[in-house]
């Protein structure tokens, strides 16, 4: 006897994305652009919780890069693409600027160097200011500074809700967001490809390697030996808000022979943030703070900011960094096995995100893929507002007197109000863990870490299916 | 959009023991409205989810339990006609006297003749503390767990580890015990546990929890789940591993202070309170702060007793008390940590229940008190009670006699 039930086989997709950090979100976002059908695999329970939710957060001009890469031109061309897409849909984002600040002559020494490599790359407005002028810039800035490096368009974004906004505005444009796809196994067809994932199989006719941290390992699987992914741990401190005046401006360290140092910077939550460190590590799941790691933060900040030192600290983040034995991007397609890498994107991926999709579609444009814009793409996702940049619901009386579930105050240190909470577990891709909250709404990452709010948080949680998330001080990871 | 203004005589900022006690005294005295705002459901404060007896003692001289005597307080400060709103939140000053509010009810502004800051304190989190290690769950302070266990009614792990030796580590025992969780240690960096009083000889005998004093929490290990906590000895530098599925981080307590910061009144620089006098005024003419704002932490009843406190100096400045005399700075000698009230003023009362209120970081059996003034020892004393750490140490008011109102600042220290 013959089975003769029909049978739905697998649907193929024109093209699937592994990854949904930054860099594999915004790829998505930019095909689905286009008649194609695209899925976005993602290991993990939620977008961005890899390297893409721990980074320092800075919208970068691309100043510093080496000029001619190809890093250099797309994280320009990406700081335009995002400050665009932020402005449409409502991503935090905080013009501050920059200063690098010398310490020592060799520091010095290297500050006109750097402007110039800032015009090589098409940056012109850096400018080399005297002692008085960076403690002018900076009062609170610890003894000993000789000089500094304007960059005035260096600015913080929220890097959480960049994230969510690409991979929204992917999944609003028809793409398929596939969560809990761990891709164990790769098999190159003639016609298609088909990925074994821990959540099933997943048939494409080509595939995209955004994969950070895991990509050296996905391309292995495609039987190739390019790269290796060495995890470069970052640990730093979050202070508490009442430091914030210290920090007007991001405090960039002057890379010199004798390695990076560490930054200031001002967060776009209305917090100061000192790191991160910098070690390289073997295991990729060494997302633990360290001992040492906060005596060498300590020690810096004694010395650049001895008055930020004597603030509460409001957290600490690790995380790691998706380092590669290469100097540049490394994004090569492989037009017989329809397969393109994405590897190699450090933590400017987040400003370059963008211009990188947009790369990505002219490579795969090249190498035989059939692009054709689509005339009936909805407008771009409208973003809960998690900055303090601009008016939050707490703040909004309109907005309030329509909705009081916007004036109920939940998590008091970080103002989140039950309606933001609310919003964050019916939104397109909603928060499924404690974590997945934090990064939608702030919900306790304050300075409390939930000793008043966490139990309520908590119930929430439980309310919205969410359950076995105990209140506890989990937060989210940082690279830089 | 308008936003609604209320203008109340008195704006009491919190609705725990020192707030709603202030409401009930000042509220049948003055003739204007006095409200007070809370940001959380029901107003109590910390007692409400402090679900054991002993409030109540000092200044309703009868104990209950930490619920009932949060709720005997918003009914006293109701039926003296205090007008309670919670889940109001304060979030910006908006003039000396005057702040902006969020409630369901929208976006408020408040402008009152006269303001009482009672915001309380909280316990400093494991961040705060600056402990490494993985991020697991199961990580609290006393506060979230007693919230968690007495009002969510939320399930904890089986084997805990409490962080510190404060009054409130034990009370963070009787609330594990009562979710059904076994202490397996508390961690204590003071080097004996039985000088904390009566209360921990009890507790100790009544809770059986092991103590590992003059230790410190150096790391704590887990993916998901807490696994572990490392122990580090003080002394020996000796390390060890405590398997346990809960870490309580309790006491090191730190005044919920925002509004005092945002506000630019003068910050007393060892409570992280307001610097305030024994009226209990603050810098800015017309603010006044009373409870565990000033003294992390006293018990509630003593905070309570601060509120009543408070009144008497309110209806004086709403009845056109003059200037306040220039003050004396109180300062706190090592191991002395900090002394509430920190300033005097010739002409003023004594602080509320005239004491003054001390942290010690040693343990000392028959303290001997010694103020000093420019130098010159002015008054000493032993007394008959201890001074040990994570409880408040009093000391009478008394001691001060004798200062010269021009003097210069005033030392308090122990031998």
């Amino acid at each position: 006897m013959t089975d003769t039930t029909p049978h739905e086989p697998d649907p193929v997709y024109d093209v699937v994305v592994i990854g949904a950090g930054i860099v594999g979100s915004a790829i998505a976002r930019d095909l689905s652009g286009h008649q194609l059908s695209v899925a976005l695999v993602e290991a993990r329970d939620d977008v961005g919780d890899g390297t893409s939710k721990a980074n320092t957060a800075i919208l970068h001009t691309g100043f510093d890069a080496k000029p001619g890469t190809l890093e250099s031109g797309l994280v320009k061309r990406g700081y335009h693409l995002l400050s665009e897409y932020a402005r449409s849909t409502g991503i935090p984002v905080e013009h501050t600027g920059a200063i690098l600040v010398a310490w020592n002559a060799e520091e010095l020494a290297v500050l006109p160097g750097l402007k110039e490599k800032a015009e090589q790359n098409g940056y012109d407005r850096c400018r080399i200011v005297g002692a008085d002028e960076v403690y002018e810039l900076i009062p609170s800035l610890g003894e000993g500074a000789l000089g500094g490096l304007t960059v005035p368009d260096e600015s913080i974004i929220c890097t959480w809700t960049t994230n969510l906004a690409l991979a929204t505005d992917a999944r609003q444009r028809g793409a398929e967001v596939l969560l809990n796809h761990a891709v164990t196994a790769v098999s190159v067809n003639t016609r298609s490809t088909t990925l074994t994932t821990t959540g099933g199989s997943v048939q494409a006719r080509w595939v995209v390697n955004a994969a950070g941290l895991g990509a050296d390992r996905i391309d292995r699987l495609f039987g190739h030996e390019r790269f290796t992914v060495t995890p470069r741990r970052g640990e730093l401190f979050v202070f508490d808000k009442l430091a914030r005046p210290l920090v007007d401006k991001i405090v960039l360290p002057v890379p010199t022979s004798r390695g990076k140092g560490v930054l200031i910077s001002p967060t776009i939550y209305g917090n100061v943030m000192l790191g991160p460190t910098s070690e390289d590590l073997t295991d990729r799941t060494a997302t633990g703070t360290s001992e040492d790691g906060f005596a060498f933060l300590l020690d810096k900040g004694e010395r650049l900011m001895p008055r930020l030192l004597a603030e509460e600290v409001t957290a600490s983040y690790a995380g790691l960094r998706a380092a590669i034995d290469h100097g540049d991007y490394l994004i090569e397609p492989t037009p017989s096995q329809r397969y393109l890498l994405v590897g190699g994107i450090r933590s400017t991926g987040l400003t370059s995100g963008m211009a990188i999709a947009e790369h990505v579609h002219e490579v795969l444009e090249e190498a035989g893929l059939v692009l054709t814009a689509r005339t009936d793409l909805p407008g771009p996702p409208q973003m809960a507002n998690i900055g303090e940049a601009t008016v939050r619901p707490y703040q909004d009386a309109e907005r309030i007197a329509a909705d009081p579930e916007y004036g109920k105050v939940v998590c008091f240190c970080e103002r989140v109000t039950a309606g933001e909470i609310r919003d964050a577990f019916q939104s397109p891709l909603p928060a499924r863990n404690l974590e997945g909250l934090r990064r939608r709404t702030r919900a306790m990452n304050g300075r409390c870490q939930g000793f008043f709010c966490g139990a309520a948080v908590n119930r929430l949680l439980n309310e919205n299916g969410c359950g076995g998330a105990a209140a506890a001080p989990a937060r989210p990871e940082v690279n830089s | 959009m308008t936003t609604t203004t209320l203008t109340p005589d008195v704006l009491i900022i919190g609705g725990g023991p020192a707030g709603l006690t202030a409401a009930a005294a000042l509220a049948p005295r003055i003739r204007g409205e006095v409200l007070v705002l809370d940001r959380e459901k029901d107003a109590g404060g910390i007692p409400r989810h402090s679900d054991h007896t002993g409030y109540g003692l000092r200044d309703l001289h009868r104990v209950m339990t930490g619920p009932k005597y949060a709720r005997h307080l918003v009914e006293q400060a109701t039926s003296a006609g205090a007008t309670i709103r919670t889940e109001t939140m304060v979030t910006h000053w908006a003039g000396d006297r005057a702040v902006e509010v969020t409630g369901p009810q929208g976006r408020l502004r408040v402008e009152a003749k006269a303001v009482v800051l009672a915001t309380g304190a909280r316990e400093r989190p494991r961040a705060a503390r600056r402990i490494p290690g993985d991020r697991p769950q199961g990580v609290y302070t006393t506060g979230q767990l007693q919230n968690a266990v007495h009002l969510h009614h939320s399930e904890v792990g089986s084997r805990a580890v409490i962080v510190g030796g404060e009054l409130v580590s034990w009370s963070a025992a009787v609330t594990l015990r009562e979710a059904g969780c076994a202490t397996e240690l508390m961690v204590s960096q003071y080097p004996r546990t039985e000088s904390y009083a009566a209360f921990n000889v009890a507790g100790r005998a009544l809770l059986r929890v092991p103590v590992a004093n003059r230790s410190r929490v150096t790391r704590i290990i887990g993916k998901g789940r807490v696994e572990a906590v490392e122990i580090e000895n003080l002394d020996t530098h000796a390390r060890r591993t405590v398997a346990c599925d809960t870490v309580v981080f309790t006491g090191d307590w730190i005044p919920d202070h925002e509004l005092v910061r945002s506000g630019g009144l003068d910050l007393d620089p060892g409570t992280l309170g307001p610097l305030t006098d024994t009226a209990l005024r603050t810098s800015r003419p017309g603010v006044f702060a009373a409870g565990n704002l000033l003294h992390p932490v006293d018990t509630a009843d003593v905070a309570a007793i601060d509120g009543l406190h408070v009144a008497d100096q309110v209806e004086a400045w709403l009845t056109g008390a003059g200037e306040p005399a220039p003050g004396l700075r109180i300062l706190a000698e090592a191991p002395l940590r900090w002394v509430s009230p920190g300033l005097l003023r010739p002409g003023d009362p004594a602080p509320p229940r005239g004491r003054l209120l001390l942290w010690t970081d040693r343990s000392i059996r028959f303290p001997h008190v010694i103020v000093r003034q420019n130098g010159r020892v002015v008054s000493e004393r032993t007394l008959p009670w201890p001074a040990a750490p994570g409880r408040v140490f009093r000391v009478p008011w008394s001691v001060m006699k004798g200062l010269s109102a021009r003097g210069g600042p005033v030392t308090i220290a122990l031998r």
